[in-house]
């Protein structure tokens, strides 16, 4: 086992960070997510394992940062919330575009514009269909736990060098500010310099090794025929992670006749409810989507051709994840939503009660 | 003997007699600038500086977008392409994870001076370890010769065709001047390349900003005041001499600061 600690889910995603042998860490304050930077200042890592920390002048420097770091091959990092990921779209795309790995914690707070630093789940759309410009996907992981906070990163690593892409870990406000008990996992060692040039050297710019061609990071390509061929390869790998990178939990689904469908804290909240409905004998079960990105669409069709009558999408916002509820169920059964927004977090007792009325009796 | 131009070639170009060759850090791509900017000197002293310096394996480059967008096309080096104005932020973490390579960043003055201000400010500012070599041609060229932060008083571009109005359009920017402030930078200098003399000035200056980060010392910001004849709308001698008369005059020559001390008055 693992060495337990209480900490808040921004510390843990921080001490994940240099555990999971991250090179270099880019991020600049923002609200409910500066425990980040500031657990990852106090812990010294340059010493720990001589992991690069740097406070960015802005969001725009940050994900500029990751960019040129994750062009030179190695784990870079950063955290913001919602307004500052706005900021970053553009390097997102960018780094999309470039083909580059990185990994993006975007703790949520209440939109639009400066919003609220209180909890949210309204970057959903943002997250999964885009953000910046141009036709990109992120591949998002939602934790609904601290303990998640701590084991994505090394998944996220791990994912955005299979595919070399950005990886984005979608929190929100609740799962960021509340302590629980998490289990730390093993150091995993930096990779060193000689091991970067070996597993990246064929790509990323480690200076003109002898014997290959330089290597350039871009993502501009004025050639429409290229471009539009890069494009199709950037699809290839989407469809390839659609087809092997889906995760998802259930909790109380195999004789459900009712679904909730929430993700992160919006999740916690209804596996409360889902008790609550499971009391008064309502058969109620729970899907969970930890990959936003690619969608679990087939696991909700599953539960529509089993007999399912009806899905919830329980969210924290006015009702973006529904949508894609609504595409897997292909208007074959009932789908509603209920959420509240602004950083009011919904009970478990409203949950029950939206499903009774939304989608048993309605 | 019959001269055919093989028998001259032959004749007068004996190896002895070659002084200067292209250097293999330039790719044989053609230029995309047009003839007489005063990019393609510069790309071609900074490559020629790599070579001769030993780093052409240690060097990680960064593009501007502007002109030089495709300066990796031309700097056969490793080379990463940055959004508009954010080289100085790509070279930070590179160089930072990276410390022991030779990194620098190549801006236009739309890209350094105005889109890229923060980013640029703040990178001197901490003293990064890395070379910035910045060309000011006072405008806009890429997008069609539009009004850069750079352009000086009473300059015509597109978008100001009367003549730049301080007064409406804002002041000039002496951006030179201003990194030379920041306590982060080593050495910061402004040069040409529009006259053989000032291309070997110009050489000198960027060997000396390269020498700054390869010692360890902090920021090296070179500013190449060049050309633009097209954006000028002028033959290229003629924008060499309109930049000799008006350019200089704003923007003059020479070294501001030396081993981290500034050796000349700012205004």
């Amino acid at each position: 086992m693992g060495e337990l600690r209480l900490m808040k889910g921004n510390e843990a995603f921080a001490e994940a960070v240099i555990r999971a042998g991250a090179d270099g860490y880019f991020g600049y304050p923002i609200t409910p997510q500066s425990e980040v930077v500031e657990y990852l200042m106090a812990e010294k890592p340059e010493e720990r394992t001589g992991m690069v920390v740097l406070q960015a002048e802005s969001e725009l420097a940050s994900i500029n940062m990751l960019y040129g770091g994750a062009g030179t091959g190695k784990k870079v990092v950063t955290s913001s919330s919602s307004p500052g990921i706005s900021l970053m779209e553009e390097g997102i795309s960018y780094m999309a575009g470039a083909e580059l790995p990185c990994v993006i914690l975007n703790v949520q707070r209440g939109g639009p514009g400066l919003g609220t630093i209180q909890p949210s789940q309204s970057d959903y759309f943002q997250s999964v269909k885009g953000g910046g410009h141009g036709d990109y996907r992120l591949l998002v992981l939602a934790p609904a736990s601290v303990q998640e906070m701590s084991d994505f990163v090394p998944l996220a690593f791990d994912l955005a060098f299979k595919y070399r892409n950005p990886v984005l870990i979608l929190s929100d406000g609740v799962i960021g500010q509340m302590m629980e008990k998490v289990e730390l996992f093993d150091p995993i060692p930096r990779w060193t310099d000689e091991e970067v040039i070996e597993k990246n050297g064929d790509w990323a710019t480690v200076g003109k090794i002898p014997g290959r061609e330089r290597n350039i990071i871009t993502s501009l390509d004025l050639d429409p025929y290229s471009m539009e061929k890069h494009n199709h390869h950037l699809f290839e790998k989407y469809r390839k992670m659609e087809e092997e990178e889906v995760r998802w939990e259930e909790i109380n689904t195999e004789d459900a006749e009712y679904f909730i469908v929430a993700f992160g804290s919006a999740a916690r909240i209804s596996q409360k409810a889902i008790d609550l409905l499971r009391e008064e004998g309502i058969k109620a079960g729970l899907i969970r989507p930890i990959t936003l990105y690619p969608y679990p669409y087939k696991v909700i069709k599953e539960k529509v051709e089993k007999g399912a009558k009806g899905f919830l999408s329980v969210e924290l916002n006015m009702g973006q994840m529904v949508e894609d509820v609504r595409l897997a169920v292909e208007g074959k059964t009932k789908v509603e939503f209920f959420g509240h927004v602004g950083g009011v977090i919904p009970t478990p007792e409203e949950v029950v009660e939206a499903l009774k009325t939304k989608i048993i009796g309605g | 003997m019959e001269l055919t131009a093989d028998k001259i070639k032959e004749l007068v170009v004996k190896p002895e007699n070659k002084v200067y060759k292209k250097t293999p850090l330039l790719t044989d791509k053609t230029l995309s600038y047009c003839p007489g900017c005063g990019h393609g000197v510069t790309h071609r002293i900074l490559m020629e500086l790599v070579e001769e310096m030993g780093l052409e394996q240690n060097t990680i480059g960064i593009a501007p977008v502007g002109c030089s967008v495709l300066a990796y096309e031309f700097m056969n080096v490793d080379m990463q392409e940055a959004a508009h104005g954010r080289a100085p932020a790509l070279a930070t973490a590179i160089k930072r994870l990276w410390p022991n390579k030779f990194v620098f960043s190549y801006q236009g003055d739309g890209d350094l001076a105005s889109i890229g201000g923060n980013e640029i400010l703040h990178a001197c500012n901490r003293g990064e370890n890395i070379t910035i070599v910045f060309i000011n041609n006072g405008i806009y060229g890429m997008t069609g010769g539009q009004m850069a932060p750079t352009t000086i008083p009473g300059m015509i571009t597109s978008t100001s065709p009367y003549g730049r109005d301080v007064v409406r359009m804002g002041n000039p920017l002496k951006m030179t001047e201003l990194i030379a402030m920041l306590p982060g930078t080593h050495y910061v200098s402004r040069q040409a390349v529009h006259t053989a003399k000032l291309v070997r000035k110009a050489k000198k200056a960027i060997k000396k900003a390269i020498e700054a980060q390869l010692e360890g010392k902090g920021t090296g910001f070179v500013e190449i005041v060049s050309n633009c004849n097209s954006g000028w709308k002028m033959t290229p001698v003629k924008a060499n001499q309109w930049l000799e008369e008006n350019m200089l005059k704003y923007y003059e020559l020479g070294d501001i600061k030396v081993d981290g001390k500034l050796v000349k008055e700012i205004k």
